[in-house]
């Protein structure tokens, strides 16, 4: 297992030598996992891409660093604190950056930016230079690094398409000459069959495809406009439409129009946008129209820090607009669970009624992971519930029924016509202020989320069966919980992570692990600490709130150190 | 309070045109007199001289007194929130174009909270005729000015007269370039009537604005009525100049089809779309995931 990072300037090719380098593990069969981190602005700033790679599944980007590769001094003087140990190996452009007495592992200074600017003439080389330096330190094929620039830069023509050949092996042909390998790092060939590599954002929108999602309105925002320019390019292919909008408030109109006439819809944004939408959710909740609204969260209020993560969206997904609403709240936690549970998300809208909100982040939306191929024969696609021919004759649209779920006609049908509306209705769409249609009316609409606890994928439980400290975590730090609850177990501490899926309503399931641990930790990206007061006011019991907004998701390491602090202060003195 | 006898809801229909099939039985909310009598009459009078069916028409509304429409035809209705009319009926018309869709509402809706939408819809040219009922002023509130209330005009909101001016709705819908432009005025049913079924029949996107008198918060049926005239037959209403003109128009109000351009329509160019991405072969879900092998 090795993980590289790469730090530099942004718009010096960082992002991209990374991705490059990335590909070329996973097409050698190893199984990958990355983590970007970068400014906003288009040029300038401290960017860094990281890759962990290694022949078994990965379960976060990992901790302590194995191969740094500087750009820039900044990289250095940033990153150089995160090396694992004596064996781990510092590259550096020796134009550029030079390390200083602390760093005592293996380090292999290479004149990249002299190389790219005197023997290249063209800067921008420089990090296919860089890449070509690693291909030969770390025995990475050249033949698939010269298929990875092919296709990336086959389109720009065959003299800047050569140019990068000859930058890659400049870059092998200075290790050949001048380093002596000293590090045992190596990338190794892996057979793995049936993997795909993608990202969060990737595997969201072909897992929306999956359920069926045949519309798309959206604005651009970081970090979920891949998502969208994804399905620009696939969702015709299917012959579904995908608008850009001129707001996020528009974008959802558009969505819970399409959705009224049967079509399966769906937006994505970040928080602003989220934020725009609030009234659009107590629409789509009043009028029983099924949504999907994907919020891939960002870092703080207002503009904040839009290329950083954070998990500081759930209070307002969980309450955002007036009045009452129902909706259905659930959290992402993989790239894998990104693809899966965008499935669940259309089938829980369709099931319920209801808008269902999906927190994801940047952590999670541009992260690329190798995952198992899904497979679709074990995917289960819900259709929305249709009136029959005899209830047509008689049609209310929102008939009180056992579950809440009203059958609902879609225009163009003959016998179904209703106007649907957010002002407070009677089972036949007729305007009613009166006491009890409202208490009943609103009974109704939070029913059908019964609907939703009672279906499988709700949660799922690592570590030890007999646990003394829980963690209750949601969302994208999954892997990092679990690799952490991982350690700790082998360490012999009794801990166990259960991380719901479903975050409203809240999974009585969360109550029954709570009470069967002695104490709870609840890790989360955000200052107040939301899922963890959620958990207080459900079940009455208190947790520990362990919280981080640094635009960064935790490591393994940090919440190991956490779960040794709990156990030594409150578990193993009450031993 | 009174209002003119062709203004009444009681106003009978062309004979031999059958409105019924369109009548629902929910009571209009709006005021004895109220101008969106006679435009839900002139919608009742499009379908049946269409011969829509009601299964296939979507109305969808906003909020507002007029936004009320939806529920008094026998149709596919959507009543949504304050504004959001032309975006909603844009993903309606989008995700089935078979729909015959209509989108209703105030000035309010349509020239406030929702004005930010218009420039879009017409870049759109989305298929949908946007009847707009302007009263100038916020009904369901109790009578404030809206933006198309004239200056002197005193509300509780503005007890020392508006602060701000006015705003063409027809300039403004020229100078987007919406592809259909028209005035009526709910008291001559016959001319809207057929202002409505133009703007239903026209390609792409139709905004109707209609005078329509609020007889409880600002009665303007007797102001209306002594400047409009209706637009001499020599107009060419593709002439974007000429219908600029009748917009800043001040002496007179002038009623009719002011402009007109033909272009392809928003579901056109999504069909155009799906047509060239299905040249790359159809969707296959098995294929996409294979992609990323």
């Amino acid at each position: 297992m090795i993980v590289f990072r790469i730090g530099g300037e942004g718009g010096e090719g960082v992002i991209s030598c990374g991705e490059m380098l990335t590909l070329a593990c996973a097409r050698m069969g190893n199984e990958i996992y990355t983590f970007r981190s970068y400014p906003a602005e288009i040029k300038g700033g401290y960017a860094m891409f990281q890759v962990r790679t290694s022949n078994d599944i990965l379960l976060s980007h990992g901790s302590a660093l194995d191969v740094l590769v500087c750009f820039n001094q900044e990289a250095y003087d940033r990153c150089i604190a995160e090396m694992r140990n004596e064996n781990s190996v510092l590259i550096y452009d020796s134009t550029s950056c030079h390390p200083k007495g602390d760093f005592k592992g293996i380090a292999y200074g290479v004149p990249a930016s002299d190389l790219a600017r005197l023997e290249m003439r063209n800067y921008l080389t420089k990090n296919v230079i860089i890449l070509g330096i690693l291909s030969k330190l770390f025995g990475i094929d050249p033949n698939i690094l010269e298929e990875i620039l092919r296709q990336r830069f086959g389109k720009k023509g065959e003299a800047i398409l050569n140019l990068n050949f000859q930058a890659l092996r400049k870059g092998i042909q200075y290790v050949e000459q001048n380093i002596e390998k000293r590090d045992h790092f190596l990338v190794t060939e892996q057979q793995n069959d049936n993997r795909i590599v993608l990202s969060g954002n990737q595997a969201l929108a072909l897992g929306a495809i999956a359920a069926g999602c045949r519309f798309y309105a959206g604005y651009p925002i970081t970090p979920a406009t891949d998502i969208m320019e994804f399905l620009a390019r696939e969702l015709p292919k299917y012959n579904g439409v995908v608008i850009q909008a001129e707001d996020e408030i528009a974008a959802l109109s558009m969505v819970l129009g399409a959705s009224y006439t049967g079509v399966k819809a769906m937006t994505a944004s970040s928080g602003p946008g989220i934020s725009l939408m609030a009234e659009l959710l107590g629409l789509a909740g009043m009028a029983e129209i099924p949504a999907v609204i994907v919020d891939c969260q960002r870092a703080g209020p207002s503009t904040g820090m839009p290329t950083k993560t954070e998990q500081s969206d759930l209070n307002h997904a969980l309450y955002a607009g007036h009045g009452e609403a129902p909706r259905i709240v659930m959290a992402l936690s993989s790239v894998e669970d990104a693809f899966f549970g965008i499935i669940r998300a259309f089938n829980y809208a369709i099931r319920c009624q209801v808008p269902v909100i999906v927190l994801s982040d940047q952590y999670l939306a541009q992260r690329t992971a190798t995952i198992r191929r899904p497979d679709m024969s074990k995917v289960i696609i819900e259709e929305r519930k249709q009136p029959s021919a005899a209830e047509l004759e008689h049609y209310k649209r929102f008939r009180l029924t056992e579950t809440g779920v009203s059958p609902m006609a879609v225009p163009g049908e003959k016998g179904g016509v209703f106007t649907a509306t957010g002002i407070e209705h009677g089972e036949d769409c007729e305007l009613s202020y009166e006491p009890d249609n409202h208490m009943r009316m609103t009974q109704k609409r939070f029913k059908k989320l019964e609907l939703v606890l009672k279906g499988a994928d709700l949660y799922r439980r690592h570590g030890v069966q007999d646990q003394e400290i829980g963690i209750v975590g949601w969302g994208s730090s999954e892997g990092v919980i679990r690799e952490a609850v991982q350690k700790a177990n082998d360490k012999g501490l009794k801990v166990a992570a259960f991380h719901p899926k479903v975050l409203f309503p809240m999974l009585p399931e969360i109550g029954v692990f709570i009470r069967s641990c002695k104490k709870v930790i609840v890790p989360e990206l955000n200052f107040t600490g939301q899922f963890a007061r959620e958990i207080r006011a459900k079940f009455g019991v208190d947790v520990i709130s362990y919280t981080k907004v640094a635009g960064l998701p935790f490591t393994p390491d940090e919440l190991l150190e956490q779960i040794e602090k709990v156990n030594d202060q409150y578990v193993s003195k009450v031993k | 309070m009174t209002a003119p006898a062709e203004a009444s809801p009681q106003q009978s229909p062309k004979p031999g045109l059958n409105i019924a099939p369109y009548k629902t039985d929910v009571h209009p909310v709006w005021c004895p007199g109220c101008g969106d009598f006679g435009v839900l009459t002139c919608i009742y009078r499009m379908l049946a001289t269409k011969q829509i069916s009601p299964e296939q028409t979507v109305i969808v509304s906003g909020i507002g007194c007029s936004s009320r429409l939806p529920a008094y035809v026998n149709a596919y209705g959507f009543h949504t929130v304050h504004g959001r009319v032309l975006p909603v009926a844009t993903g309606v018309k989008s995700a089935n174009p078979k729909l015959e869709v209509l989108a209703v509402g105030g000035d309010g809706d349509a020239y406030s909270i929702g004005a930010g939408h218009i420039p879009h819809a017409a870049r759109r040219n989305i298929d949908v005729c946007y009847i707009v009922m302007d009263n100038e002023v916020y009904g369901l509130t109790k009578g404030q000015g809206s933006a198309t209330a004239p200056v002197e005009l005193v509300k509780g909101t503005t007890p020392f007269g508006q602060l701000d001016e006015p705003l063409n709705p027809i300039a403004m819908a020229i100078a987007y370039n919406i592809s259909f432009v028209a005035r009526g005025y709910s008291g001559k049913p016959k001319e809207l009537t057929e202002l409505i079924i133009q703007g239903v029949e026209h390609n792409g996107f139709a905004l109707v604005e209609v005078l329509s008198p609020c007889t409880t918060f600002h009665d303007t049926y007797k102001p209306i009525s002594q400047r409009i005239r209706f637009i001499e037959p020599s107009h060419d209403p593709t002439d974007r100049l000429a219908a600029m003109k009748l917009a800043f128009e001040k002496d007179t109000i002038p009623l009719g089809l002011i402009y007109k351009s033909e272009r392809s329509s928003f579901h056109e160019r999504i069909q155009m779309t799906l047509d060239r991405a299905a040249k790359k072969g159809a969707g296959n879900v098995e294929k996409t995931l294979d992609s990323f092998k």
